[in-house]
């Protein structure tokens, strides 16, 4: 009881507190916090697979939290800070379950600004935040627009559920399975993953997380780990008491394309080659739903696709794990297929059928 | 004990009154902030426009800034309406607009909605005061919601300032420019960024999508006031306006110099002496420490600014001001702009919000909405066609307006081409067919026969290391016989800063034998400040200062004259005597 209202006491003194805050104090914040968060690049660097993400400084001798991804599978590792300093960086560890992967710059003797986890967390314990509707910074290098001395995006928001976990990356669970903060922010983009949420104090209240989605709805999440769900990991990578290999993770995501389907277009000659299909591989998606040759694809999806390099784009667009429809023109009439490519393990599945609709 | 007792006491009273205190009225600060807020968007969504194209079918938003209605959109919104629009305001009411002038490498056109003389229009901010943090609110017609025209608002924060944006070929970039998560969807290009005070402080033009489809994500761009300040007056000509570029190509190294690559040899940069693997430390008064901010930087210039540079050489540092070149030549960006406006609504790129608001994908017809339809009869009232114009009318009207302020002083009738100017140490004369300055210890002269192949005129640039002076007093004095119609080509350009100051003034362009004339006025006065005279590309030109007008021979002139060509002034004189003579020969035409 007491602790309840206790806690009451404190959303109460936060809120006042957070009303208070004017202006200029925030955007100091938001300047001082953004020095704390850095610009990686890395390897990738095809669509879909961009080859930048984000990561925080939580020491001043250049220790670097960010996610375990594909970004940091090369030896030319680029860490930028917000004043352009640039270095290449260490790959110490990662931890499989949170996917998170701790980096060492080069420096010595500096005092770089750094979020400092304990304390973070420790206040966190002592004060029962943060808490829904708790109004919240995340900052990150989203969709990599700042570049050399230019500071991280700032996007804001609130804390709207803090939640267990239930996402996944194309068919694949996400490792993760424990509480997060659900954001209204749109935290959820490329490039955002190992940024910064702070509240309005500029203390460290997570990391955003990689690109995923719920399970239930297949929407893309915004959320992010909290501080305490990775303190501990932090120093055992630190201390390097866990694995340093990196872990080999299946491509984010992985969309159609005419070769998983089993279809075989006509030729691509022309600026708009009409979207034939030339045959039908045995035993593919394509042949199971019923496509012959001589069909017309006239639409991906509800997108209508009016030559062979729309069909490839369109195809790209849809990831693989999920069922796909087409449609086509044969004999003077529309029908629709829905096929589904084989994949690791889809739960979820739509009746891939011969359902042919008039 | 009996504390502990008080203070569990304490919190079980605090416990029970809480959710008393939650639903009592929000405290009084809080109420009058909201009502605060409330007024201010009450006000900016009055001034936000929603433009369709002449059949209704796709739009964006847009922005009244003056009560005789000229508003801003995004040049990717009026490409697909071409020279009328159809445009809806929070009143209910649907005004017919034209198009006035298009900026096609910022992505700004500029239109006027006719109708009224009172529109409610949105006070300019000031977009280099806007930091990361600052509260902004975007309005406009989302995916065309609003039937009657009632815009919506999406409040956020300031994610970036500066940031730059990679344009589609060389249109549509997106330098210096403010990123928000206030929603910027489709529908909302072209709609205005306000800021928390209401002041008009961008463009919404442009986001980050990507794999998420075409809905706003928390990225969006908006294209800053302060530019669009710059680019003004030079919309407001009916031209199609060009950007700027310094003639260089830079890159940045990792102790964060950014040095010149490559340079062109016909730029200003080049003249003022800017050379390959020099170091640019600042320009237009922002430090330089990277490619991308020498782009924003560059950005918010139309072509023809000029801009202080510094750079350095072997640890010696140089100041200097350049004039700089267009991005493309004219027909090079008319036949772009024509491209563009071919183009089905939708912008290239797939990176911004498409001006259309249909949210159902519709099989891509070719083209067939390019309609000729008939202009309604108030905009063909206001609308001049013309090869390399949006709407010639504006410009017809903004020469005349310039040249009849000037010519209307009647200090000029007669003034012909017989004139006898001195000053101390100086003496000109000049008539019809040639002219001699007198100077310490020199006499050159120039010839401006007609018998002259036109080409050769150009080759008169006496006296030497003026650039050519004698021949800027002919092209003066052709104007003033001749007049705009005569003279030979003439347009408005727009208003550009003028030596030695930066003060801004109001260019007249005349092309005679392929010798372009830049006349300056003053934007007060009307006087005429400056004549700029390039003989060809690629040289630096002749430029005469005048001022301190007063009383000479029965006429207001201006006494004294400052002469520059390059870094040096060539002189500086004040008249004694200006004679005028009786030779009215009439040339015939």
């Amino acid at each position: 009881m007491q602790r309840i209202m206790f806690s009451l006491l404190v959303v109460v003194v936060c809120l006042a507190l957070s009303a208070k805050v004017n202006a200029t104090e925030l955007q100091q914040t938001i300047r001082t916090t953004q020095n704390k968060v850095v610009k990686i690049f890395g390897a990738g660097g095809l669509r879909q697979l961009e080859a930048y993400q984000s990561g925080i400084l939580i020491s001043p001798e250049g220790h670097v939290l960010t996610a375990l991804s594909y970004v940091l599978d090369t030896d030319d590792l680029a860490v930028i800070l917000h004043d352009g300093r640039k270095w290449q960086a260490e790959f110490l560890g990662s931890d499989p379950i949170t996917e998170l992967a701790l980096l060492k710059l080069p420096v010595e003797e500096e005092q770089l600004p750094h979020f400092n986890l304990r304390s973070d967390v420790a206040l966190q314990r002592n004060s029962s935040l943060p808490f829904p509707g708790q109004r919240i910074l995340a900052l990150s290098n989203l969709y990599g627009i700042a570049t050399g001395d230019e500071p991280v995006s700032v996007l804001q928001g609130v804390i709207t559920a803090i939640a267990p976990l239930k996402a996944r990356r194309g068919a694949y669970q996400a490792n993760y399975r424990g509480q997060v903060y659900v954001l209204d922010a749109y935290t959820n983009n490329p490039g955002a993953a190992g940024g910064a949420l702070v509240d309005w104090q500029g203390r460290l209240l997570g990391i955003l997380g990689k690109e995923l989605r719920s399970e239930v709805t297949g929407t893309w999440l915004n959320y992010a780990l909290p501080t305490a769900s990775f303190v501990e990991v932090v120093d055992d990578l630190r201390a390097g008491r866990l694995d340093r290999t990196r872990v080999e993770l299946p491509p984010s995501v992985e969309s159609h394309s005419t070769e998983t389907l089993g279809i075989v277009l006509i030729p691509d000659v022309l600026p708009r080659t009409p979207a034939y299909i030339d045959s039908v591989h045995r035993d593919s998606p394509a042949e199971r739903a019923g496509l012959r040759p001589d069909d017309l694809v006239v639409f991906i999806g509800s997108e209508p696709v009016d030559s062979y390099r729309a069909v490839v784009k369109q195809l790209q667009q849809v990831e693989r794990a999920e069922p796909i429809s087409i449609s086509v023109l044969r004999d003077g009439a529309l029908r629709e297929f829905v096929l589904t490519a084989k994949t690791p393990s889809v739960k979820k599945s739509t009746p891939a059928s011969d359902d042919v609709k008039p | 004990m009996n504390q502990q007792r008080l203070l569990r006491m304490f919190f079980w009273v605090a416990g029970s009154v809480w959710p008393f205190l939650a639903q009592a009225e929000p405290a009084a600060e809080v109420l009058q902030a909201e009502q605060q807020r409330i007024e201010v968007m009450e006000r900016a969504a009055a001034t936000t426009v929603a433009v369709f194209d002449g059949s209704g079918q796709g739009g964006g938003s847009g922005v009244v800034i003056s009560p005789d209605g000229f508003a801003l959109t995004n040049f990717h919104v009026t490409a697909a309406c071409g020279s009328a629009m159809k445009c809806g305001m929070a009143d209910g009411k649907v005004y017919d607009a034209v198009i006035v002038g298009i900026d096609p490498v910022g992505d700004v056109a500029l239109i006027q909605l006719l109708g009224r003389d009172d529109f409610p229009h949105a006070p300019l901010g000031d977009s280099d005061r806007v930091t990361v943090g600052d509260w902004v609110f975007t309005s406009g017609n989302p995916f065309l919601l609003a039937d009657d025209f009632q815009p919506s608002i999406a409040y956020g924060m300031v994610s970036g300032v500066h940031r730059y944006q990679y344009p589609a070929g060389t249109l549509l970039e997106y330098a210096d420019c403010i990123q928000t998560d206030a929603a910027i969807n489709p529908g909302n290009s072209g709609g205005p960024l306000f800021a928390a005070d209401g002041k008009l402080i961008g463009i919404n033009g442009r986001g980050s999508f990507e794999k998420r489809g075409r809905v706003n994500v928390g990225v969006g761009y908006a294209i800053s006031i302060n530019q669009i300040k710059h680019f003004l007056p030079h919309l407001k000509s009916g031209r199609i306006v060009d950007h700027a570029t310094l003639g260089a190509t830079v890159s940045t190294s990792d102790e964060g110099r950014v040095s010149v690559d490559e340079i062109l040899d016909n730029s200003d940069a080049f003249r003022r002496g800017l050379r390959y693997g020099d170091q640019i430390v600042r320009f237009a008064g922002r430090d330089i420490t990277t490619a991308n901010r020498l782009k924003n930087a560059l950005g918010v210039f139309p072509r023809g600014w000029l801009v202080p540079l510094t750079f350095r050489r072997d640890g010696q540092s140089f100041d200097t001001t350049v004039r700089l070149m267009g991005v493309h030549d004219q027909s090079q960006l008319y036949d772009l702009v024509q491209k563009q406006e071919q183009k089905p609504a939708e912008p290239p790129g797939g990176d911004r919000p498409a001006p259309d608001g249909e949210e159902t994908p519709k099989p891509k017809l070719p083209n067939l909405s390019k309609k000729k339809t008939k202009l309604p009869e108030t905009v063909s009232k206001r609308f001049v066609a013309r090869r390399g114009y949006a709407n010639y009318w504006y410009n017809e009207k903004k020469q005349s307006q310039l040249w009849g302020n000037y010519a209307d002083r009647q200090v000029l009738e007669k003034a012909g081409f017989d004139w006898e100017i001195s000053a101390e140490n100086i003496a000109i004369e000049i008539d019809r067919e040639r002219a001699t300055i007198q100077l310490q210890n020199s006499v050159s002269g120039a010839a401006f026969s007609n018998a002259l192949a036109t080409d050769d005129l150009a080759s008169q640039l006496s006296p030497p290391k003026s650039g050519g002076l004698l021949l800027t007093l002919h092209l003066w004095q052709r104007l003033i016989d001749k007049g705009l119609r005569k003279y030979g080509e003439v347009y408005y350009l727009g208003q550009l800063p003028s030596k030695p100051e930066g003060t801004m003034v109001d260019c007249l362009i005349g092309i005679y034998a392929g010798i372009e004339t830049c006349f300056q006025f003053d934007t007060q006065s009307g006087e005429l400040v400056g004549i700029v005279m390039l003989p060809r590309d690629g040289v630096d030109p002749c430029e005469l200062q005048l001022s301190d007008y007063g009383e000479v021979s029965g006429r207001r002139l201006p006494r004294k004259w400052r002469v520059l060509h390059g870094d040096q002034q060539f002189f500086e004189l004040e008249i004694s005597d200006w004679k005028f003579g009786t030779d009215s020969r009439e040339e015939k035409n």
